[in-house]
C-alpha cells in the first residue's frame, strides 16, 4: 500500500518531498495566511484611505503596542447594530429551512434514482451534475424571469385562469424566491451525497425485512434511512455551509427585506468600503461555521 | 428495492424542476421581442447584439484566458496534492493539509474573496488578470485534489513497484506508468477547473482590478438592471458548451472503456 515512513527515509528523495511542498505551502500561503490577515484586519480601524484600513502590525512595532491597537470597536459595533444581528440570524434560519427544503425533495429523488434499473442510473446521475456545469449566475438569472410580476409565472397562471388578467405573482423580490432559488441551485449537491449512500445500500436487508412481514414504510424508516445517514450529513453540510454564506442568490431574487450576512459583508465592502467591518462580519459567519466545517472535514476523512 | 411508478412520477417532477428553467431561458434567446412574455418571433437579433457588444466579448476573453491558466495550475497543483495525500499517509501537519484541501469546497465565497483580496493588499500585490488566476487556482485546485485522489485510492500500486524495481527513476515512472494511468481523473478535474472558474462570480469581483473584468461580473452588472435577451444569448452559448464538453467528455471514457475491455478480450484469446 502506501509507502512508510521508514520506507522513505530508507531512500531519500528530495524530488518526493516536492509533492508535498508545493502545493502545502500554496495552500499555507493563498488559503491559511489570508485568515489571519482578515483576523488582525477586523481588529483595526477604518481609514479613509487605500486601503481604507490603518495597520494595527506595522513590521516590527513592539509586541506592547500591538496589543494595546488592538480594537475591537468592529465587534462591539456589531452587536450594537441590529442590523448585524439580524443579518446573522436570518441567513442562519434560511440556511436551515433551504436544508430541510433540500433534504425533503433530495431525499425521494435520491431514492428514485437508486432504485432505478442499473442500466439508466449513470444517465440519471449524469442529468443532475449537468446543471451543476452550467453557471450558477445563469440558473439564478433564469428565475428572474419566471418569477418577476411580469414574468412567465403570471402568464401561465393567467392563462391557465388562475389568476385574473390584472394579478400578477409576487414572489420575485421576496423571501420565497430565495428559497426557490437556494433549492433549485443546490438540489445537485444534496442529491448526490444521498445517491452514493442509497446506492450501496444492501438489497437483501429490505427483502428479509418483507419476508418477515415488515411493511415497506416500516423497513423504509427502520433499514433504509438509518443506512442512509452519513449520506444525509454529507449532503446536509455540503449545502449548509455555503448557503449561509450566499450572496449571489439573495442579491438577485431576495427583496430589501431578505436579510443575509454574505449580501451585508459585500455591501460592506463593495458599498461601503469599510474593510475592517467587513472582515469583522467575515470572522463572526466564519464561527458560525467552525462547528459544521468540522463535521464535514470528519465525514469526508472517513469517507 | 423495486422502481415503483411513484419513484417514476418523483424523478419526472425533479428533473423537470432542474431543467425547465434552463430550456425556457434558450428557447427566449431566439425571441424576436425584448419582452419575457410576449413571443415575437424566431430571431438571432440577440445574438446579433451580443456579438457586437464589445465589452460583453472582451470579457468573454479574459475569462477564458483565466479558465485556461487557473484550471492548468490548478490541475497540476491538486494532482500534486492528491498524490501526497493518497502516497503519503503520515508527515507533519497533514491533518491540517487534508483541511486545507476540504475547507475550500464548502467554504462560502465570500469569506475566500475577501480573504484573498486582503492578502494581496497586505503584499502590496496590485490587483488584476494574475490576482484572479491566484484566486482561482487555489479554490479549483481542491477540486481537481478530491476527483484525482478518489482515481488514485483504487490505483494498482504493483505496477509503479515493477517499474521501480526495474530502476525507472521515480519520475519517469510518474510520467510513463502513474500520468497515463490516471490521465481520465486528470482531464476530467481539468474539466471541472475551468467551468468553476468560468462560472465565479463573488471571489473574482473580490480580487480583480481594472482591466481585467470576466465575463459573470460583465453578465451579473447586466442581469443587476434587469433581463434583457442578449444574457438570454451568451448563456445559451455558455450552457451549450459545457453541454458539449460534458456529453463529449462521458463518450470518451466510454469508448475508452470499452477498447480496453476488447484489448482485454484479445489479450486473453492471444494466450489461450
Amino acid at each position: 500500500m502506501a509507502v512508510t515512513e521508514a520506507e522513505l527515509s530508507s531512500k531519500p528523495n528530495p524530488a518526493r518531498w516536492l509533492v508535498v511542498l508545493v502545493p502545502y505551502v500554496w495552500l499555507l500561503l493563498f488559503f491559511l495566511a489570508p485568515f489571519l490577515i482578515i483576523l488582525k484586519i477586523s481588529l483595526s480601524d477604518t481609514a479613509i484611505a487605500m486601503p481604507p484600513y490603518t495597520p494595527v502590525f506595522d513590521g516590527f512595532a513592539s509586541f506592547g503596542t500591538f496589543l494595546s491597537g488592538l480594537d475591537f470597536d468592529n465587534y462591539v459595533f456589531l452587536t450594537e447594530d441590529p442590523l448585524y444581528m439580524d443579518a446573522y440570524l436570518s441567513s442562519l434560519r434560511i440556511a436551515i429551512i433551504s436544508t430541510i427544503l433540500l433534504l425533503l425533495i433530495g431525499y425521494p429523488m435520491a431514492l428514485g434514482m437508486a432504485r432505478a434499473p442499473t442500466t439508466i442510473r449513470p444517465t440519471l446521475v449524469m442529468l443532475v451534475i449537468l446543471p451543476f456545469w452550467t453557471s450558477f449566475l445563469i440558473r439564478v438569472y433564469a428565475w428572474i424571469g419566471i418569477l418577476k410580476p411580469e414574468g412567465l409565472l403570471t402568464l401561465i397562471l393567467q392563462t391557465v385562469g388562475f389568476l385574473g388578467p390584472d394579478e400578477q405573482v409576487q414572489i420575485f423580490r421576496t423571501e420565497a424566491a430565495v428559497f426557490i432559488g437556494i433549492v433549485y441551485s443546490y438540489l445537485p449537491f444534496m442529491v448526490l451525497p444521498l445517491y452514493s449512500a442509497l446506492e450501496k445500500l444492501d438489497g437483501t436487508l429490505l427483502e428479509a425485512a418483507s419476508d418477515l412481514g415488515c411493511p415497506p414504510w416500516k423497513s423504509f424508516w427502520l433499514i433504509t434511512f438509518p443506512l442512509s445517514i452519513p449520506g444525509v450529513i454529507a449532503g446536509a453540510m455540503i449545502c449548509f455551509i455555503p448557503i449561509t454564506g450566499e450572496f449571489v442568490i439573495p442579491d438577485l431574487l431576495g427583496g430589501a427585506g431578505t436579510l443575509m450576512i454574505g449580501k451585508t459583508l459585500w455591501t460592506e465592502f463593495f458599498g461601503n468600503r469599510d474593510w475592517p467591518l467587513a472582515s469583522a462580519v467575515a470572522v463572526l459567519l466564519l464561527l458560525a461555521l467552525v462547528v459544521p466545517i468540522a463535521i464535514f472535514q470528519n465525514q469526508q476523512q472517513k469517507a | 428495492m423495486k422502481f415503483t411508478r411513484l419513484d417514476a412520477t418523483v424523478l419526472t417532477f425533479c428533473f423537470a424542476f432542474l431543467y425547465i428553467p434552463i430550456l425556457i431561458l434558450i428557447v427566449y434567446s431566439f425571441n424576436e421581442s425584448k419582452l419575457v412574455t410576449v413571443w415575437g418571433g424566431f430571431s438571432l437579433r440577440w445574438y446579433r447584439d451580443m456579438w457586437s457588444n464589445q465589452g460583453l466579448m472582451d470579457a468573454a476573453w479574459i475569462t477564458a484566458r483565466v479558465g485556461v491558466l487557473s484550471a492548468t495550475l490548478g490541475t497540476i497543483l491538486g494532482t500534486l496534492a492528491a498524490l501526497a495525500m493518497t502516497r503519503f499517509t503520515r508527515f507533519r501537519g497533514r491533518l491540517l493539509f487534508s483541511g486545507m484541501i476540504y475547507a475550500p469546497l464548502v467554504m462560502p465565497e465570500v469569506i475566500t474573496g475577501l480573504s484573498l483580496l486582503l492578502l494581496f493588499v497586505a503584499l502590496g500585490i496590485d490587483r488584476g488578470f494574475w490576482t484572479v488566476i491566484i484566486a482561482h487556482t487555489t479554490f479549483t485546485m481542491c477540486y481537481v485534489a478530491i476527483v484525482v485522489q478518489s482515481r488514485l485510492v483504487t490505483f494498482d500500486r504493483s505496477l509503479e513497484e515493477a517499474a521501480l524495481d526495474l530502476g525507472c527513476p521515480p519520475v519517469k515512472t510518474f510520467f510513463v506508468i502513474t500520468l497515463p494511468l490516471i490521465l481520465p481523473a486528470v482531464i476530467s478535474g481539468w474539466m471541472l477547473a475551468f467551468t468553476l472558474s468560468l462560472d465565479d462570480l463573488v471571489i473574482a469581483s473580490f480580487t480583480t482590478g481594472p482591466g481585467a473584468t470576466t465575463l459573470p461580473i460583465k453578465i451579473y452588472s447586466q442581469v443587476r438592471l434587469g433581463v434583457t435577451p442578449e444574457i438570454n444569448a451568451i448563456s445559451t452559448i455558455l450552457v451549450g458548451i459545457v453541454t458539449l464538453g460534458v456529453i463529449a467528455a462521458s463518450l470518451t471514457a466510454k469508448s475508452r472503456e470499452l477498447q480496453r475491455q476488447r484489448d482485454e478480450r484479445a489479450a486473453f484469446r492471444a494466450v489461450g
